[in-house]
């Protein structure tokens, strides 16, 4: 008879976009997990290499385009610089309570235990090598082997 | 409610956190780390000692503050108490259970 009574034990997110909305959900998902003592991995995979990728993570935006709960004409987001001004103001306020930028944000994370592994399909498609990516990841590897990485009772996968 | 800890009765809410910190004594927060299976040794009071201090003045405890702090960093912290480093040790140290994602 197993014990297990159906408690999340580990956490297996898989991070597919890079805009800031959907980096800061999967970040804060991993790291929430880990301060409840549930595991935690990330798997970063098409846009989603962005969010770990060294010259390009401290550069994401959020989406003023096609994002209805920005509350202005899709016209007017897809204006020159709407993106950067919509994304300054929400960093703003994200400083305000408490919200690490992305940088300081995986750090936070490999330091607090949560794995991070970078596509490597995605990877050959954007021509990526392993130097580009933040120092930190625990390696580039495919789907199967994350699926393995996710095996035992009480793992839990999400899809952002 | 309340519950014999340590050969006392404290008063705690339903998740174990004290709701009277002047209860607190270091024989409480033993018994409380036991509980959670963690061996208490200097180097934890220390933390415990720092944690408490915050709450007094009134600081809000985030992973984040942590290790921005001088006292310990975050790999530490999720050392000396694994599962949950935040929520064990607050309870150990006899105050709130801190309201924070990050």
């Amino acid at each position: 008879m197993s014990e297990y009574n159906g408690e999340i034990r580990k956490m297996m997110i898989i991070l597919s976009k890079a805009t800031l909305e959907n980096v800061y959900a999967a970040f804060v998902l991993a790291n929430g997990a880990r301060m409840e003592g549930i595991e935690a991995e990330i798997f970063f995979t098409f846009f989603g290499l962005e969010a770990i990728h060294k010259k390009k993570l401290e550069h994401l935006h959020i989406a003023t385009v096609g994002n209805p709960a920005m509350h202005m004409p899709t016209m007017l987001g897809g204006l020159p610089g709407m993106e950067s001004l919509a994304t300054m103001m929400m960093k703003k306020e994200m400083e305000k309570i408490d919200m690490p930028d992305v940088h300081e944000f995986l750090d936070i994370m490999v330091a607090s235990g949560v794995k991070l592994w970078a596509c490597k399909l995605a990877m050959d498609m954007f021509h990526y090598e392993k130097e580009d990516m933040y120092d930190e990841i625990g390696g580039i590897i495919t789907v199967g082997d994350f699926y393995k990485q996710g095996s035992g009772i009480g793992t839990h996968m999400l899809f952002i | 409610m309340e519950k014999e800890i340590a050969g006392k009765m404290i008063k705690v809410n339903d998740e174990g956190y004290l709701t009277d910190f002047s209860q607190w004594t270091q024989e409480v927060g033993a018994a409380i780390a036991e509980e959670n299976n963690i061996v208490m040794t200097p180097r934890h009071w220390e933390v415990i000692a720092y944690l408490q201090n915050e709450h007094k003045n009134n600081v809000a405890l985030s992973i984040r503050k942590i290790g921005k702090s001088d006292v310990l960093d975050i790999k530490e912290f999720y050392q000396l108490f694994p599962q949950g480093p935040l929520k064990t040790s607050t309870k150990i140290a006899g105050i709130p259970k801190p309201a924070s994602c990050i």
